[in-house]
């Protein structure tokens, strides 16, 4: 594919779309595991939300 | 199941983690078929290969003011209805669309400089997407500066509405005003204007990129009500430990 004299300019401009989708993409997965995280460990020391107690207390 | 049944964050939850594979494989789709339609599509008469770099620069134009659409109907919700899910809605947008703005702003300047001859220039157009872009600044500032999330979400639907003013101004700026940058040749009064063999690429990379959104949404989304069960059970814990 012949992308002519500005081939730079357009390169350059798809560069910097697939580097923003990858951080937004990065930013939203490593969040996730993040808070995934954090919960279980509160969950593994006993700290759960009262929905939670009553619905374990039910089962 | 009834929609008011979204606004309890855990069926979000449920819901939103069925849906989300099905977007994603969707998005992937759909950037595969746009970047190959793109690489097939003609050179633009005048603009010649530079033409290719609007495939992803309107997308991400029509984007960056939809997104702040959607903060805006969100900030409704806040402000007026009190849904539960409204401010996580708008918190969630926000950073995704600030970057889609500056994906704009930049491919719009590499465009720009073989073009016109210039990276930037003051015009309408340009001018009013800056200060879109410094708007989903100040929110994301906004949502950081108040600690409480009802309260920065209360703060912020305000400003959000407020900076809606500005989505008519980005949209008109080109009739309104002389400016460099070409009036709307989409979404226009007496349609495209625009042959089908560059707009059906314009259109699927459209999709892809809105479906990306949807997909990117629903996670920042879920993660910020995990976010917040995080800090309703770290108070939980504050509370036990001061032996309140």
């Amino acid at each position: 594919m012949d992308l002519g004299p500005h081939a730079a300019f357009i390169v350059g401009a798809y560069a910097v779309a697939l580097l923003i989708v990858a951080v937004l993409i990065g930013w939203v997965l490593i969040d996730n595991r993040r808070q995934r995280q954090i919960l279980s460990d509160l969950e593994a020391r006993g700290i759960t939300r009262r929905s939670e107690r009553s619905a374990g207390r039910q089962s | 199941m009834p929609l008011i049944d979204l606004a309890n964050p855990s069926r979000f939850l449920a819901l939103s983690g069925r849906l989300l594979p099905w977007l994603s494989a969707a998005t992937l789709l759909a950037f595969a078929f746009g970047i190959a339609q793109v690489i097939g599509a003609p050179d633009d008469y005048q603009q010649g290969a530079t033409a290719k770099i609007m495939y992803i620069h309107v997308p991400s134009a029509w984007l960056s003011m939809f997104i702040w659409g959607t903060m805006s109907i969100a900030a409704l919700g806040t402000l007026v209805w009190r849904h539960p899910l409204a401010d996580v809605a708008a918190k969630a947008a926000a950073p995704i669309g600030a970057a889609l703005t500056l994906q704009c702003l930049v491919t719009g300047m590499l465009w720009g400089r073989p073009m016109w001859g210039t990276y930037w220039v003051w015009d309408g157009r340009l001018t009013s997407v800056l200060v879109l872009f410094l708007m989903y600044l100040g929110v994301l500032a906004l949502w950081r500066t108040i600690e409480e999330p009802s309260r920065a979400a209360r703060a912020v639907a305000v400003l959000t509405l407020v900076g809606a003013i500005n989505l008519p101004i980005i949209k008109f700026s080109v009739d309104w005003w002389s400016t460099l940058h070409q009036p709307s040749s989409v979404l226009r009064l007496g349609g495209p204007a625009m042959h089908s063999s560059i707009l059906i690429p314009l259109l699927v990379m459209a999709l892809a990129f809105f479906l990306l959104f949807l997909t990117l949404h629903l996670g920042a989304m879920r993660n910020e009500i995990m976010r917040r069960r995080v800090r309703t059970l770290m108070l939980m814990q504050a509370d036990a430990a001061a032996g309140r």
